[in-house]
Parts: structure tokens; sequence; C-alpha cells
């Protein structure tokens, strides 16, 4: 379960070395409560990607320290041996674009991350579609991806990212394919998933609809946070 | 856990199956070559099973009679009818002819056997129908395959036989059907002279003062003769008593009749290393760039449909996906294309095989072979594909 969020204490990243060396990350500093939503926002180049990779364990930060709960996974170093695993049982990921697999129907696609962490097929899918009933897309339980409309499939990303309940959510850029109408929905639903899982939700933006909503805001500028109180609205 | 590799073959049958298809085309062409090997080699275990010989007695110094020209004096064979553990002995000729029937030429191997009791050597063992060769001159049986019919008169050069009986599986060792005629007729045949020839040779012998001497008149049609008859033949073929081991009498009649002897295992040799060596090797030949070109398309087909899932499986490694799942994933289809293009490549064989004009023998332990070999290059066709769905950066699935 959620536990105590996540914190990133003077995270840095570095590509290249001496002379052409570029520093992606300058010294990031951020901390998300267990339920919150936060926003991280910034222009074309200004470090999201590369923040958002770092917190992934896709790549490897050059400093820093991140606490995930109660444990530290980086520490000028991964202290996890497996970042596979971590990613699987730790990290959620939501996409700009669905990404679901296309040869998976619903449940599959949502119960694959427990599959994976080794959990009996019946109890993953159960695991699936409870989501899927909270998310209110169990009606589609069965149906392929290519059958879903665009505000379903990213309702099922979204369980995917959620079904092993994991401290901390990425969602990068999930309202961008969609309308005002369906992005404020899917932002709904990832507030209303933080709270009632306990999970640190970072969504990084563009899109100037959803901006006002959270409560919470860091740009991120030249690989440098800054954090600014949101507005808040709709979501209390 | 669920089968990925199942589930995505099953969302895209279509492209599979078709896939299938034409991979089980190529591996039909494969088995049906090696099943036309497998009837070459058979075709000449018949061939030696059919003279129900235990020897082959030939001129010395030669391989005969099926790898080299051969020839003996017709009277040998009673010389080796005597000797120790020697139960028949019985003279052949083979002759490769074209036989016309019906407009066209059938390809045949003319046979010349010593009539006798049934298990003489040389004679067809089992007719189909009609009866054996009982008379001295043209009569004959043929291979059915032949499409001579019973009753039938076919002409072998100047003369005509009649066609009392008909044999199955009396092949030459390149499936050519047998026709089995009178050891006589078959003599005449091999060394029959045209008429012009024969007028020319005659006169010449009439105009040489050593063979046309008015002192001995009978010298001239002598060798006239003499020159007009065949007294060879191109092998003895010699059954043993039983419980006579073959080497113990082919010893005696390697030193003391000084004629090559070989024995079943040594003349199987003869046909298999050198009759049908050079076409064995053309086979064997075709059989790797067959399974060279069958890995290649695999391999294309695979790695062009892992190409097309990169975005999946960056989205599989982000989500905590092991490499071996994905690489267990992307073999176990390639490893379906293959049985579906096995079993189609088994089912099409099965039915073009007996449109073949020469004999294709499909083993059952070559199917089974070729199955694993078909897995086996399945396996190796799907590690282009792996190492690139290995090198996937699962950053790929997140943007910027």
């Amino acid at each position: 379960m959620g536990g105590k969020g996540i914190r990133i204490e003077g995270l840095k990243k570095r590509y290249g070395e001496g002379d052409t060396a570029v520093h992606a990350l300058k010294g990031v500093d951020m901390q998300v409560a267990p339920g919150e939503v936060v926003g991280l926002i910034g222009p074309s180049g200004s470090g999201k990607s590369t923040l958002l990779k770092c917190l992934g364990a896709v790549i490897d930060p050059t400093a820093g320290r991140m606490v995930l709960g109660d444990e530290v996974i980086f520490d000028d170093g991964w202290k996890a041996r497996d970042l596979r695993a971590l990613r699987r049982d730790k990290i959620g990921f939501v996409f700009q674009a669905p990404y679901l697999i296309p040869f998976l129907d619903v449940t599959d696609n949502v119960a694959l991350l427990p599959m994976l962490a080794g959990i009996p097929n019946g109890e993953a899918r159960a695991k699936a579609l409870e989501l899927l009933t909270a998310l209110d897309v169990q009606h589609r339980a069965r149906a392929m991806p290519s059958q879903l409309s665009g505000g379903e499939q990213q309702r099922v990303a979204i369980a995917r990212g959620l079904v092993n309940r994991p401290p901390v959510i990425l969602a990068d850029e999930p309202t961008a394919p969609l309308d005002s109408e369906r992005a404020m929905a899917v932002i709904r639903i990832l507030n209303d998933m933080a709270r009632q899982f306990e999970t640190a939700i970072i969504v990084v933006t563009h899109d100037e609809k959803i901006i006002p909503t959270f409560k919470r805001i860091y740009h991120i500028r030249d690989g440098v946070t800054h954090e600014e109180a949101g507005e808040g609205r709709g979501f209390d | 856990m669920i089968s990925l590799a199942g589930r995505d073959i099953l969302h895209s049958w279509g492209k599979f199956v078709f896939t299938g298809v034409g991979l089980g085309l190529l591996i039909g062409v494969t088995l049906s070559m090696a099943g036309i090997y497998r009837g070459m080699v058979d075709d000449a275990q018949v061939m030696l099973d059919n003279t129900g010989a235990d020897l082959w007695v030939v001129q010395q110094g030669t391989q005969g009679p099926y790898a080299e020209s051969s020839s003996l004096y017709d009277d040998v064979y009673r010389s080796l009818l005597n000797m120790p553990g020697v139960e028949y002995a019985a003279n052949v000729t083979y002759l490769i002819m074209q036989v016309g029937h019906g407009g066209h030429d059938v390809s045949t191997m003319v046979v010349g056997i010593m009539s006798g009791e049934p298990g003489t050597p040389g004679q067809p063992r089992y007719l189909v129908a009609g009866r054996h060769i009982t008379r001295s001159h043209y009569e004959a049986v043929a291979d059915i395959t032949s499409g001579f019919q019973l009753g039938e008169r076919i002409r072998i050069r100047r003369n005509l036989y009649t066609l009392v009986g008909l044999s199955k599986r009396t092949v030459s060792y390149n499936g050519d059907p047998m026709v089995f005629i009178p050891i006589k007729d078959a003599q005449e045949a091999q060394f029959l002279k045209d008429n012009d020839a024969l007028i020319q040779q005659r006169r010449r012998n009439a105009e040489n003062p050593a063979f046309n001497r008015p002192g001995i008149p009978g010298l001239l049609a002598a060798v006239n003769a003499s020159q007009s008859a065949n007294a060879y033949v191109n092998a003895v073929l010699v059954k043993l008593k039983p419980g006579t081991l073959p080497e113990d009498v082919a010893k005696p009649m390697r030193r003391w009749k000084r004629l090559q002897v070989y024995t079943r295992t040594q003349m199987e040799s003869i046909l298999v290393d050198k009759v049908i060596a050079k076409s064995a090797r053309q086979i064997a030949l075709f059989l790797v760039i067959l399974a060279i070109v069958s890995a290649a398309i695999v391999a294309f087909i695979i790695y062009t449909l892992t190409l097309g899932k990169i975005r999946e499986i960056a989205v599989l490694k982000l989500i905590g996906t092991k490499n071996r799942t994905i690489a267990g994933m992307i073999m176990q289809q390639s490893i379906a294309l293959g049985i579906i293009g096995f079993v189609v490549g088994k089912i099409t064989a099965t039915f073009w095989v007996p449109i073949f004009p020469k004999y294709v023998l499909l083993e059952p332990l070559d199917s089974v072979a070729g199955f694993f070999a078909v897995l086996v290059i399945c396996v190796l066709a799907s590690v282009v594909a792996i190492r690139m769905a290995l090198k996937v950066d699962p950053a790929e699935a997140i943007g910027g």
C-alpha cells in the first residue's frame, strides 16, 4: 500500500563526461505524500522526461537520494539489485498513449502485472476486475483494446498502473490525447485512486486544462524544480 | 502466467496461418527432396533384393554390373555351381532401353534372365498378374509401372515379345521399370547389329584372305557366326545354401576363378556410394539450401513481427517483464510458425508425392527428424529478433 509516498533529495543526472557533459538534472527536490496528486510542468528540454525516467528506475541518476515509502531506493546508487522487480512492484506507470498490449483483453492487460509478480492467474484477474469495477470499465472486461474508446483505454491503463498497489504512480501526459471532458474525467479518477489506495501520483503535463486541478505543482526549468501551490480546483 | 505468444498468435492468427502455409510449402518441398533421396536408395535396395542373390560375380577388376560394364563368358556359372556353398547360379544381363508403347518410349531396364525353378536368382520374385517366363524366347514379364498390359506385344530391338506377367517394385536403381526377357534373347539384343552393319561385316570377312581360304570352306561361315553371336553376360548371380557365410564362398571364387565377387553389403555400398552418390549429394545440397532459405524466411518474419511490437516490448520491459519472458514469447512464436509450417508441409508432401514421376519414400523417422530440424531452425531463426527485443530500452515507453 501507499506508505509514505515518495521523497527525492538533490537528484542529479549528467549525460556524458568532461566538456561535453550535459547536466539534465541539477539537484531536484520533491516530495509527494500518499494520496496526493502533484503536477510536474516545464518547457521542452527542461528535464521532465529525464526526471520521470530516473523516478521510474529506467535510467541511473548520477547522484541524490530517493525514498519510496519507508525504503531508500537510491542513495548515490540503486539499493535494489533488480530494478525490473522494483518497477513492477513499487512504481506504476500511466503513459501519454495507453499502450495497452493489443493481443491481451482488458482484464489480462491489467492482470499481467500481478501475474508477472507470480500471483496465480485467477487471483490476478480478480484483482484486475476489482480495479476495472472501481474505474467503471468492468463491462468491457473481455473486450480487446482496439474495441475501446480513448477514454476507456486510458482508464484501463490507469487500472494497470494501480493493480500492484504501488506507492507511487508516474503519469506521463495522461490526458494529452483526450478532449477536455475526458481529460477532466481522467484527472478525477487519478485523484480518487490516489485517495482510495493512498498512492502518490506525479502527473507530468503540458495540458492547460488540468493544471488548475493540482493543489501542488512542481515547475522544472534547467534541471531544477520549484514548488508552488496550485489552485486545486474541483477535487476536494 | 498466461502465454503471451499464444495470445499474440490468436490475436493475429491470419498472419501466422498464411505465413505458416507459405513456410509449409517450402518444408513440403524439403520433405519431398528427402523422400526422393530415400526413394533412390530404396530403388537400389529393391533392385538388389529382387535379384534374390547373395553374391554378384562379375568381370575381374570391375565394379559391375551396375556401376561399370562387366563381361563374363556365359558358361562361367556352371563352374560356380559346383563350388561349395552355392545353391543356385544364374547368368544375368542388364540393358537400358527405350521400349515403344502407345506412341511414346518407356525408359526401361531390360533384364536377361535364365529360366528355371522358382528361387533362381534374377527372376522377378512376385507377380501381380500372369505367370513367369516359361519359354526360351519371346516372352516377357514387365514391372506394372511400365504401363504395359498383360498379353501386349512389345518390341525390343528387332523382336516382338508377348507380355506374360506383370511384377511390382521391380525397378532399376534409377527407378526405371524392369522388363525381364529370356537370357538368350537379351544376349542377342545387347550386341545385335543392324542389317547394314552385318552385310558390311560379312563383306569384309569375305574379302579377308585370312578368313576366306579356299582350302578351308567352313571357316568363313564359322567366323561370321562367331561375330554375330554373343557369348557374354554381365554377371552371374549366386544364391547360397542356408547357413553359408557369403565371404566364405566369395574368397575361393576370387582366388581360384579369378573373378570379382561382391557380397550384398559390398554391392549396396557400390550402388549408394558410387552410382547414386552424385544425385544424393545434389539432394543433400538442395536440403541445405532449403533449410537455409526456410531459416532466413522464419528469421525475417519473426524479426518483422517483433519490429512491429517494439512499443509493446518497451512497455512490457518497463512494467517489469523479465527478458526471458520476452525472449520466450518470440521463440514460442517462431516455434509455432515452424509447427504450422511443418504440419502444412507434411500434409502437402503426402498429397503431392503420388504425382512425382520418381518413387518418393517418406519415412516416418525422416519426418520426425525433419520436425526437430524445423524446431532447431526456428529457435536459431528467432535469435536475431530476440537480440533486437532485448536491446529495446524500456525508456522508449516514456515520452521525451
